[in-house]
Parts: structure tokens; sequence; C-alpha cells
């Protein structure tokens, strides 16, 4: 615990002085309901929570923790499955999530200006009655922030042909780990320079706390068209979107489900995918109206040709979106079919999505440990659902090995150990299967540019000693390219 | 959107799942938190259902704190949460018991024990509900409620008194309903009519037009003079006992009255109705007793749901009128009942029926809600108030009478009065062949 004559405790008052006795949370139970965001087997109380409303709210939040040496962590609605706003018991957890105002949707230049907090929807939302959309839509989009996606720099399942949430920021006001507030870019696309917002997008709150997010908008497309497809077995559906592929179509999203995936979406929200599917292809097509008429026609016919046993179409919107709202739920839906489960997430070239997802069952038949399947099979990034019953003894060390063991197998087939969650606490001690001990070292004295003392979110996306154990090659004390002399703090 | 149980499977009794078994279900995914009316209002952990689950988590081996139990107090139990929920948890079961426990563990403040016992020795009891009314006329009739508005002297002696003065409708004396109304026509089908207390003493409008609807549509209406409250507002206020007792005076009642459907014309209670079973178990009763509760809930619909199930055979006739229709929570969320007041709407001819923006959020009525957490309800019946005023809507129809009254006065607060009507007003006026403008004036 830490001291409360030093710890954040003993800067309540003067957070009380900032964000008002109603944004400054202390009563331990009170705090105790945001020690985990959306993954719960990593929790900490947080040390205090405020919830400032303003960017110099934030902004003064963060100076009191620069002064005082004090670690904080940002966090939006916490829905993050990285762990990625896991507080510290010895820092301020800052919430943004009653910053939440729609600032400006500017349609002549098709951009709009949100608060950290907005939920990613609502942007959408706000855009619709002008025939626009915000277009990275990550599962939870109606709960998650964009503060967050820019954190984690979110995907979802239409970023195949539109791109991650770096793609559609143009402009950032950040708070900087010393508290100066910083504006990069702005409505203008490619400011000259660094593109420092390409750094600060995916930097998982440790190079500071975006406060105000200039986002591109998208115009809806004339004509949407959805195809629902099922196949016997998930190597027809993976043969299928391969056809797909090298057939130059470019779907707006390719998604698969397996046989366990659907049921539990099935239980959840009564989407009626076709019965006694092995996998559960999703594609969507969008455009002017002539392309996707011309392209459903296409991918109809190669998804028959790799075995479909059903094609369905759905035009109109309520059909769509109960076939998307089947997707989008089974993560959480999977609670109904198991007690407890990990949602992993990693990437493989397409092209050996088939022998990867062969080595998932072995490795699931042989711990005895089901895995569901869920993926945007358009870009290879999995993300397989570790099933485990949590009150049995030993069950969530196996789920955890299993889970750990398809990372080192996407590792092995030349991919990532994260396409959209991000890397957080939950797999910062993977990051030495993908990057050599250097690689690790750059990556931090970059962070100890922005964060020269270490005070923003701590111990997420780089592997340290305390998370991971004493590895040779950890950095620690001086820099070595700093004591080399071919390199410099400032 | 998922189907919430009705309550109403007639199968064999499920083994009743523990708290901490229900407790489990939630995977903290948090797509909750933007359907949460009050997460809406103060964006923070504590006040979602998520945090609100994480809470009893927390608490369920130790003492209720002051700084926890005004979570708990501060949820609308608007169960918008259950629909928006993937994992399927039962956060209406999770805060029944919670209010339970709050009730029986917690001592609140004199303050507040007092405005509670207040409401609960009034609300349930339609008689004494029915001593108000003379006092509230003579109020209504000498100025003094105006007088009182402008002063603010309310406001400031007591919020929760002075939304009790907001909501009171205008009365309207009705003819009594008579014990049993023939069907027109063929009779097509026997309900036992639920009056309620809230909708039976101030708004008895809405069960004169029920049954009148009711039996045009080929009904025998049976309305049991002995009926009391349905104990709805006791159980979502963690009055365990207090709802029971309700509860089996209201299957004995409906048992009695031999009826094929009980017809029920307020959500919450139909909502509380076909959860009777959970209700009775929550306070302890014994297997016989919820098989009893469980086949009442069997037979218990919603007027709407009930009608669509029958088919029409009355004529509509036609009636050009603008209307929104509002989803009761306990309706929607509750009893998944949305598209039923629709399809009757529409068949309508002449009538617009129009889309309120954000219509899965609560008005903040909920039950008694806005007597115990005036400042919220008000904040709420404000947001509800502003989009139905962007609809341009002339007539906001609703079935469920704590809405009928709360987005009445928050409209009227805004100084954009408008009409409010129950569907079978609405469906009543069309049957009669009645002139769009008495249902304007018609509405509380």
């Amino acid at each position: 615990m830490p001291d409360a004559m030093t710890g954040p405790a003993a800067l309540a008052p003067r957070l009380r002085a900032v964000c008002g006795a109603d944004g400054v949370v202390t009563d331990p139970a009170r705090r105790r309901t945001y020690e985990s965001d959306g993954i719960t087997y990593h929790s900490a109380v947080p040390g205090i929570v405020v919830l400032p409303e303003t960017t110099g709210q934030v902004a003064a939040v963060v100076r009191l923790c620069a002064e005082h040496g004090v670690p904080f962590v940002p966090r939006g609605s916490g829905t993050g499955l990285s762990g990625g706003a896991l507080p510290r018991p010895d820092g301020v957890l800052v919430v943004t999530s009653r910053m939440r105002r729609v600032i400006e949707v500017d349609i002549p230049n098709e951009r709009a200006v949100v608060q950290p907090g907005v939920f990613n929807l609502d942007v959408t939302r706000a855009a619709a009655p002008h025939g626009y959309h915000y277009a990275p839509d990550p599962s939870s989009r109606q709960v998650c922030s964009v503060g967050g996606n820019i954190a984690e720099n979110s995907g979802g399942a239409h970023c195949l042909k539109y791109g991650f949430t770096v793609n559609h920021v143009t402009g950032l006001e950040i708070v900087t780990p010393r508290g100066d507030v910083v504006r990069l870019g702005g409505k203008a696309p490619d400011a000259p320079g660094y593109d420092l917002i390409g750094v600060f997008v995916g930097s998982e709150g440790t190079l500071g706390i975006a406060t105000e997010i200039t986002v591109r908008l998208t115009r809806a497309p004339q004509r949407t068209s959805t195809l629902l497809a099922a196949f016997p077995t998930m190597d027809a559906g993976g043969r299928a979107v391969s056809a797909i592929i090298a057939a130059g179509v470019l779907p707006a999203a390719v998604e698969m489900m397996d046989a366990l995936a659907v049921e539990a979406a099935e239980a959840a929200v009564r989407c009626g995918y076709p019965e006694g599917a092995g996998a559960v292809l999703i594609v969507e097509l969008d455009g002017a109206a002539e392309d996707v008429a011309a392209q459903f026609e296409a991918v109809t016919a190669l998804c028959r040709a790799a075995g479909a046993f059903a094609v369905r179409a759905a035009d109109d919107p309520a059909e769509r979106a109960r076939i998307w709202k089947g997707r989008r739920s089974a993560f959480a839906a999977v609670g109904r079919i198991s007690p407890a489960y990990i949602v992993q997430d990693g990437v493989v070239p397409r092209t050996a999505l088939g022998g990867v997802l062969a080595r998932i069952s072995e490795l699931s038949a042989r711990s005895g440990i089901r895995v569901a399947n869920v993926f945007h099979a358009g870009d290879g990034n999995l993300h397989p659902l570790v099933l485990f019953d949590d009150a049995e003894p030993g069950a969530a060390e196996r789920a955890a090995e299993v889970s750990g063991a398809i990372l080192d197998l996407c590792v092995e087939h030349g991919g990532s150990i994260t396409g959209e969650h991000g890397v957080g606490v939950d797999k910062a001690c993977h990051m030495p299967r993908m990057f050599s001990d250097d690689d690790l070292a750059t990556m931090d004295l970059f962070r100890r540019a922005f964060d020269p003392d270490g005070i923003a979110n701590p111990e997420k996306v780089l592997p340290t000693p305390r998370l991971c154990g004493e590895r040779p090659g950890v950095v620690r004390g001086e820099h070595p390219l700093v004591a080399s002399g071919q390199a410099e703090l400032f | 959107m998922t189907d919430f149980p009705t309550g109403a499977e007639t199968g064999p009794p499920s083994p009743r799942r523990s708290f901490d078994d229900l407790l489990g279900d939630c995977v903290h995914c948090g797509f909750c938190l933007p359907t949460c009316p009050t997460y809406v209002l103060w964006g923070e952990e504590m006040d979602s259902p998520r945090g609100r689950i994480h809470l009893m988590a927390q608490t369920r081996d130790d003492v209720l704190t002051p700084e926890v139990v005004q979570h708990f107090d501060r949820c609308l139990g608007c169960l918008a949460c259950v629909s928006s929920c993937p994992s399927g948890v039962r956060y209406d079961s999770l805060i029944e018991s919670t209010r339970a426990r709050v009730e029986a563990e917690h001592q609140r403040g004199p303050r507040e024990r007092l405005l509670r016992a207040l409401v609960f020795a009034l609300f349930p009891y339609r008689r004494r509900l029915d001593l108000l009314r003379g006092p509230l006329r003579a109020y209504r009739a000498c100025g003094a409620s105006a007088w009182l508005r402008r002063s603010g002297v309310l406001e400031r002696v007591s919020p929760s008194l002075a939304a009790m003065e907001r909501v009171a409708p205008p009365l309207r004396t009705v003819p009594a309903l008579p014990g049993r109304l023939p069907a027109v026509g063929r009779r097509r089908a026997v309900v036992g009519l639920l009056t309620g207390c809230v909708q039976g003493s101030l708004l008895p409008q809405v069960n004169t037009a029920t049954a009148r609807v009711l039996a045009s549509e080929g009904c025998e209406v049976l309305t049991p003079r002995a009926q009391g409250c349905c104990g709805a507002l006791s159980a979502h206020s963690g009055r365990a006992a207090e709802a029971a007792r309700f509860a089996r005076a209201t299957v004995e009642t409906f048992e009695r009255a031999g009826v094929d459907t009980v017809v029920v014309n307020s959500a919450g209670c139909g909502s509380s109705m076909k959860h009777y079973a959970d209700v009775l178990a929550e306070a302890g009763a014994g297997p016989s007793w919820e098989r009893r509760a469980r086949a009442l809930s069997a037979r218990t619909a919603d007027l709407t749901e009930f009608l669509v199930r029958l088919g029409p055979v009355a004529e509509r006739h036609p009636l050009p009128v603008r209307a929104a229709y509002h989803d009761a929570c306990h309706l929607s969320h509750g009893q998944g009942v949305r598209d039923q007041p629709r399809e009757l709407l529409r068949a309508i001819p002449g009538l617009e029926l129009l889309d309120l923006p954000d219509p899965d959020l609560c008005c903040g009525s909920a039950g008694v809600y806005n007597l115990l957490r005036p400042d919220a309800a008000r904040e709420l019946g404000d947001r509800k108030a502003g989009n139905l005023r962007s609809t341009g809507a002339r007539l906001l129809v609703t079935g469920n009478p704590g809405c009928s009254l709360q987005i009445a006065s928050a409209m009227e607060r805004g100084g954009h009065p408008v009409s409010v009507a129950h569907p079978a007003q609405v469906l009543d006026a069309s049957i009669r062949g009645l002139d769009a403008s008495a249902l304007l004036e018609d509405a509380p």
C-alpha cells in the first residue's frame, strides 16, 4: 500500500481543487470498481480516481503527478482487452468518461472534432444525418471511447478496406507526461515534418493523454450488401477467403466464425445463422451500386465453389444488423457457453490461416481447453476465445498457456502478437518474442523522450523485470545508447 | 435485441440460481454502460450496471456503507442493461435481491426514512390515493398549484414533494368500471383487467378506454372489485415481504375470477406480474405458491401484446394525428414488448407514427424514482422532452402511467405542453370514430 502521506492519496485535496469534489474518487469500494478494464484477470485498485471534464483539468492533474513523481494511467470506457488501462495502486487513474462532447461536425471538410470520452458509435451517429460515418468500428463501438481507440490504434471488421484508427485521425490535442498541452496536425491531411500523430496513435497512454481528436469522416457508400455463407469446415471457409482476395475483390469486411463461436452468438442474440455450419463467413461489399452488384455475384460463386452449403444475402438494414449483431456480440456471448474465457488477438499472413487454425485445434485437443474462433479473415487477424472454468483448479493456468502458445504460433508463421487490442500489460512479456533487445531498447529510449520520468502508464507495452522476471539484456539504469554517446536524453 | 424471458414459461420450474451464481455471469465487457441512464448522466463506473455488479460482488460478505448504497439507490431499475447484455446477466434479479438486502441491513437517514414511509403508505393503496382526489382537485381549481409552482417554495422545502406536486395530473371523473362488461358481437375471450393503483386512481380514463377496446374486440371483460396493488412498486424498491403480500393477493383474486388472460395496461405492473415466482421466492414463499405464481404469470399479458395476438375485428376509423410512441422501460426491456404497440398504432388510418431519438433511454419516472431522486429524474425527463420536441409530435403515446405523468410534466416545465395518451385511449378513439382533437384535449 502506498503511504498515505506521500502516495496519490496525499494529492486528493489538490486534485479536488482541480476537478471538484465530485470529480475525485477516494472511497475504497468506489475506487475498486475501476480495478479492471475489459479483461478481469488483471486487476489493481487505483490509488485515486479523477474524472476531469476539460483539457485544462487533465493538464493540471498530469502536472501534479509530474511534480510529485506519481504515476498516472489514462482510461476511457474501460473496454480494452489488453489491460492497457490497468490502474496503479500508487497512481492516479485519469478517466475521460465525462469528456464526451462532440465539439464539431464539419461536413464540407469531412471532419469531426470530439473529446476523448465520446463513444466510437456516437461519432457515426453525429455524422449519419449528413450521409457520413466514422469508419473504424471495433466490435465494442457502442461503448468504447475514441480516446481509447487512439491509445490502442483500434481496428474493427471494416478495417480491411478502410484502415485502422491511425488512418482516420488528422489532428490531436494531447497532454504530454509533463502536463503540457500540445496540438498535432489539424483538419488538413499530412502535416509536414515527423508523423507525430502516427507516433501517438497506438502509444497506449505511454506518451500522454489525447484530449481532443479530429477524425476523418467517410461518406456512406451508395450501396452495401452483406452475404452470409455457411461452410462445412473452417478450411473450406478459409479457401473461400483466399479465392475472394485472389479474384481482386476488396470487400469492406470478411469475417469468419467457427461452430463454437456461432453457438455462443446464437445463444446470445438469436442471429439466425445457418444451422450445422463448421464455419460461417460474413462478407460485406460496399461502393457504387453497379460494382457491388457485380462483386456480389462473383463472391457468391466463389463461396459456392469453395464448398458453401448455404449462401444468404442481406440487403435490408434490419437483416444486416442481425447478422452483424451476432458477430459483434461474439466475445461477450461466449459468457453464455463458458464460465470464463480469454480473448486472444494475433495476426498471421492470410495464407497461413489454414495451417495456424489446424495447429490451434491440435493445441485445444491436447490440453482439453476449448477454443472458439472469431476473426477478421480478410487481414489474417485472429481472435481465438480460450474457454475455461475458473472454478476448476489449474484450468486458468492451462488456458493461459494455450493462449500464449497461440501467440507463439502467430509469430512462428511470420505474424504478430496483436492485431488491434494492443500490448498493454497482458502482452508486454510477449514483446521479446517479436523484437530483439536492441529493438526494445530503442523503443524505450523513444518513450523516454516523451516521458523522461516514466510516469505515463508505466509497465505497459514494454517488458520490465518486475512484470516478466529477470531477463538478460533488459535495460536498467543508464541507457546503453546514451552511455555509448550514440543518443542523449533531453 | 435480446429477448427478455417473460417469466411465462410453462415448463417445470427451473431451480432458482443463487445470487453468487448470477453475479458470475458478468464478464465486464461494458456493453451496458451507454444504455444506463445514470451512466449517461454522470459518466462514472459506480453508476453503471457493470460498476453496480462490481459493488454487489465486493460487498457480498461485507457491510453496506452509505457510499455503496447510494449507487444501488440511484439505479432506476429500467432494465435497459438487461436488453443490451450479450452475456445474459440477470441484472433485474441482482438489483432486486440487493435492494431487499439494503432494506434489511442498511439504516437510512431520518429524512429518507420518512419520505419512503410516506410514499409506500400511499401509492400501493388505491383507496388512500382516491381519498387524495378531492383535495387535489380543489387545490388545482383554486389556483394554488400555479402559484406554488411559480414561487418555487416547495422546491426549496423538499424537491421530492415538489416532484410529487409536478407529476400529479389534472383529475377526471369517469364512471366506475362494471364488474363484467360483455363482449361486443361474438365472444372471443374472457379476460380479467388489472386496474392498478396509480392508473386506477389518477388516470381512470385509461382503464375505461382499455375495457371498451377489449369489449369491441370481442372480449368479455371482468374487473374484480377486490383487487389491490400488484406489488410492483414494493418489489422494485426492495420491500420483499410487502411485495409478496400484494402478489399473493393478486394471484388469488385472478384465480377466483376464472379468466383466460389477465390483461394489464401498466408496464410496471405487467413486468412484475410476469416475474411473480421471483417476487415470492425473494420473500421465501414455498413451491406451491411458486407454482400458482407461475401459472398466473403465464396468463398475464400487456394489452398491446394481447390485442396483436387476438387480431383485430373492430373497425378503425381515421385519426389524423402526428404521434410519437415512447417505450416504457418495463414494457420494452422488462417484457420485450416493442413491436406490438407500434403495430397497433400504425394500423390506425391517418395516424403518423414518429420515432423518438434515443428510444431505449428511461424518461426518469421509474416507479417512485422521480419522488425519491427528483434531481436525476428531472434531468432525464428534460432529455426525453427534448427528444420528443425534436419529432414535432402533437401526441405522445405510452403504456405506463408513470411515464405519462413524468413526460407530460417535463414538457410543461420546458414550456411545450404536449398531449399524452395511453395506446388504449388512441385505439378507443379510432374505434369509436372520435375526432383527433378529442384525444388531444382528453390526455392528462
